[in-house]
């Protein structure tokens, strides 16, 4: 249960309160380089919160949040983005006006180095800059498998490709650190494995960690090397999926309760 | 999105400043003229109008880079038109005659006064405009956009009351309060020196300002700026977790549209030849904004067109038609007091069927007629 050493981000105690509400109570989590884990636990229990703490878009009450040697409990968001955390969104926030490549090259901005003079006049190494970033946009788009719909809307793609395009806008950062927050939403189970082939394949050819909020029992228990367990803000397990899957805790307060559902 | 409707766009605006041109700079002044065709133009077509108008298209354009790009409301631009004003003002006639400064100015090196090159004027003006749009952005921007047009609108009336009552700032003389700065330095090209009359070549300078600006607009919308710019007035928080810096990108919005201000505030005192405070007020600023809406927020060509039309109904079109409507009937109604409840009923009919402005971004179209099955852009259909 120990956590990893070379964790590229760990975060400590993280607590966060609304109003009366505590959403994360004193949650450590750590996520070890180029792994895959996961984050589960029933509706409400904090997950999405927690993405939200380590994106820098809340600030926690108390703990810390280092990642790749870096305190970022403070930074703004898009420079903990910048330094290469990336995520999507639970309900899908696509830039639904900007082409599919527009939506990468956006992620991109970080990257870019042209000022305003320089994209004014189009400088030679403005216009090289441009050029090679709209390759990369292609190249990834290729990779999650909408390339042909590089210049349509992003509003005008099937719900599964802009679940496919989130992730892709995500990879576009260059991250270290991929989050996810529950991408086969609203996907049927063909959908899902589909998804479940994409995340090896981004393991086997990016140099990515991922941190998966996912619903799906069967594709959490199918890719992830370690599962953490939220309930109601606290961490009540961690482990590999076959842990996970016989803790008794997690029995009762997630699967048994999920048993009623869906 | 269409190269080719891109060219068609510069092509007929070509055509147009060409017959423009050629109208006010060769047949305008040709003794052989017929007095009716002269009178026909001087009523409809007044070459100040034509000039004025361009000034609008300057400034439009710079407030759809605020509005129309990054989707922020400012509804005191006016403050920038002011400003730039000033600093021909300032820099261009013999206001501050204390001072003998010259700097490759149009004038006899012997006059009082600041007098600096139009064209370093125009420079002047437009930095020192996006001066003030990144101090006046920098404490409003973080406000909820509703908050932020309020400061604007304060903005856009405190500016010109500073001018207004410039005369004494203890002591200083800064604006000459209501009396205006009068009697420019003439705008120097090669040997020749522009004066206030010389409305044709005046046409051609608006022109190249106002195409300078179409060319920063179109330059930077397809940038990394501008693409930020865009994400922001979708969604700015995505846009922040993605990396783009949100007060950053919104302070460049700013301070590239108020350079438009500045350019247009410089023009247009040339234009008048002078800087008078009570000539800025409030209704700029919302002439502006209608032209922008009017034209399709985003769209530099729908813009121009937008601000065409309205400057040119306001100045000309209103008042023409009073007087032909008046003398044919022998009544008095004094129509360009209708200008606002005109422009009012332009802004709320557009808003009510046909939002997108009449020369839309195609993206803009979009969103608004959802669900509406008419010509929908989207290339391919699918899904
Ligand atoms: N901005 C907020 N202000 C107040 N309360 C919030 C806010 N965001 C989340 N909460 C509350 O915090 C708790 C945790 O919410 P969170 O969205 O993190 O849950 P989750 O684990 O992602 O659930 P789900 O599986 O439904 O997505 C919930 O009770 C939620 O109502
Ligand atoms: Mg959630």
């Amino acid at each position: 249960m120990a956590l990893s050493t070379n964790n590229v981000l760990l975060a400590s105690n993280i607590s966060v309160q609304f109003g009366g509400l505590l959403a994360v109570n004193d949650v450590t989590f750590g996520i070890p380089e180029k792994s895959v884990v996961s984050l589960i636990g029933p509706n409400g229990a904090g997950k999405t919160t927690f993405f939200n703490v380590i994106t820098g878009l809340y600030k926690p009450s108390s703990g810390t949040v280092n990642y790749d040697g870096t305190d970022t409990t403070d930074l703004p968001p898009h420079k903990i983005a910048a330094l290469g955390m990336a995520r999507t969104f639970q309900n899908i926030r696509l830039f639904g006006l900007m082409t599919a490549e527009e939506n990468l090259l956006v992620a991109m901005h970080s990257h870019l180095k042209s000022g305003i003079l320089a994209t004014i006049v189009g400088t030679p190494s403005q216009r090289k800059e441009e050029k090679e970033s709209l390759d990369r946009a292609r190249e990834i788009l290729d990779f999650v498998g909408i390339g042909k719909w590089a210049g349509e809307y992003a509003r005008n793609l099937s719900y599964g490709d802009q679940r496919r395009l989130e992730v892709a806008r995500a990879l576009a950062l260059n991250p270290k650190v991929l989050l996810l927050d529950e991408p086969t939403a609203g996907m049927n189970p063909q959908e899902s494995q589909v998804f479940i082939d994409f995340v090896y394949k981004v393991r086997a050819e990016r140099d990515v960690a991922i941190l998966l909020i996912e619903h799906d029992m069967k594709v959490v228990m199918s890719v992830s090397e370690r599962v953490t367990v939220l309930d109601q803000g606290e961490k009540i397990a961690e482990g590999t999926p076959d842990e996970i899957r016989s803790n008794q805790r997690v029995i009762e307060a997630y699967l048994g309760k999920a048993k009623g559902g869906k | 999105m269409a190269r080719s409707s891109q060219r068609k766009w510069v092509t007929g605006y070509l055509i147009a400043v060409a017959a423009i041109f050629i109208i006010y700079q060769f047949l305008f002044p040709w003794e052989g003229l017929p007095i009716g065709i002269y009178d026909f133009l001087q009523l409809w077509l007044p070459p100040t109008a034509v000039n004025e108008s361009l000034v609008y298209v300057i400034c439009a354009l710079g407030l759809n880079i605020v509005v129309g790009y990054a989707g922020l409301l400012d509804l005191g631009y006016v403050a920038f038109w002011a400003i730039g004003g000033y600093c021909a003002g300032w820099f261009m006639s013999e206001f501050f005659y204390q001072i003998n400064l010259h700097f490759f100015g149009s004038v006899a090196r012997t006059a009082p006064g600041i007098h600096v090159n139009f064209w370093g004027v125009l420079l002047i003006g437009g930095l020192v405009c996006a001066f003030f749009g990144i101090l006046i952005g920098g404490p409003t921007l973080r406000l909820k956009s509703d908050y932020l047009a309020i400061v604007t609108l304060g903005f856009g009336e405190i500016i010109p009351q500073v001018f207004f009552n410039g005369d004494d700032i203890a002591g200083f003389n800064l604006s000459n309060g209501t009396k205006g700065i009068t009697i420019l330095d003439p705008i120097p090209v090669g040997a020749k020196n522009i004066g206030p009359f010389d409305f044709g070549y005046k046409f051609i300078i608006f022109v190249l300002l106002a195409a300078l600006m179409v060319f920063i607009s179109l330059r930077l919308r397809k940038g990394k700026l501008g693409r930020a710019w865009l994400a922001i007035r979708e969604d700015e928080l995505a846009a922040s977790m993605m990396g783009v810096p949100l007060m950053q990108t919104k302070l460049s919005a700013y301070a590239v549209g108020a350079f438009a201000g500045g350019l247009g505030g410089v023009a247009f005192a040339t234009h008048v030849d002078g800087v008078y405070a009570e000539r800025f007020n409030f209704s700029i600023s919302i002439f502006l904004l209608a032209m922008v809406v009017l034209g399709g927020m985003g769209n530099v060509w729908g813009v121009i067109i937008g601000a065409l039309l309205l400057s040119w109904i306001n100045s000309t079109g209103l008042p023409a038609f009073g007087t032909t409507f008046n003398d044919k009937f022998g009544t008095s109604i004094n129509f360009p007091s209708f200008t606002f409840l005109l422009f009012g009923l332009v802004l709320i009919l557009m808003m009510l069927y046909k939002r997108e402005g009449l020369i839309p971004e195609s993206r803009l179209r979009l969103i608004l007629h959802e669900g509406d099955a008419e010509e929908d852009l989207t290339s391919k259909e699918s899904k």
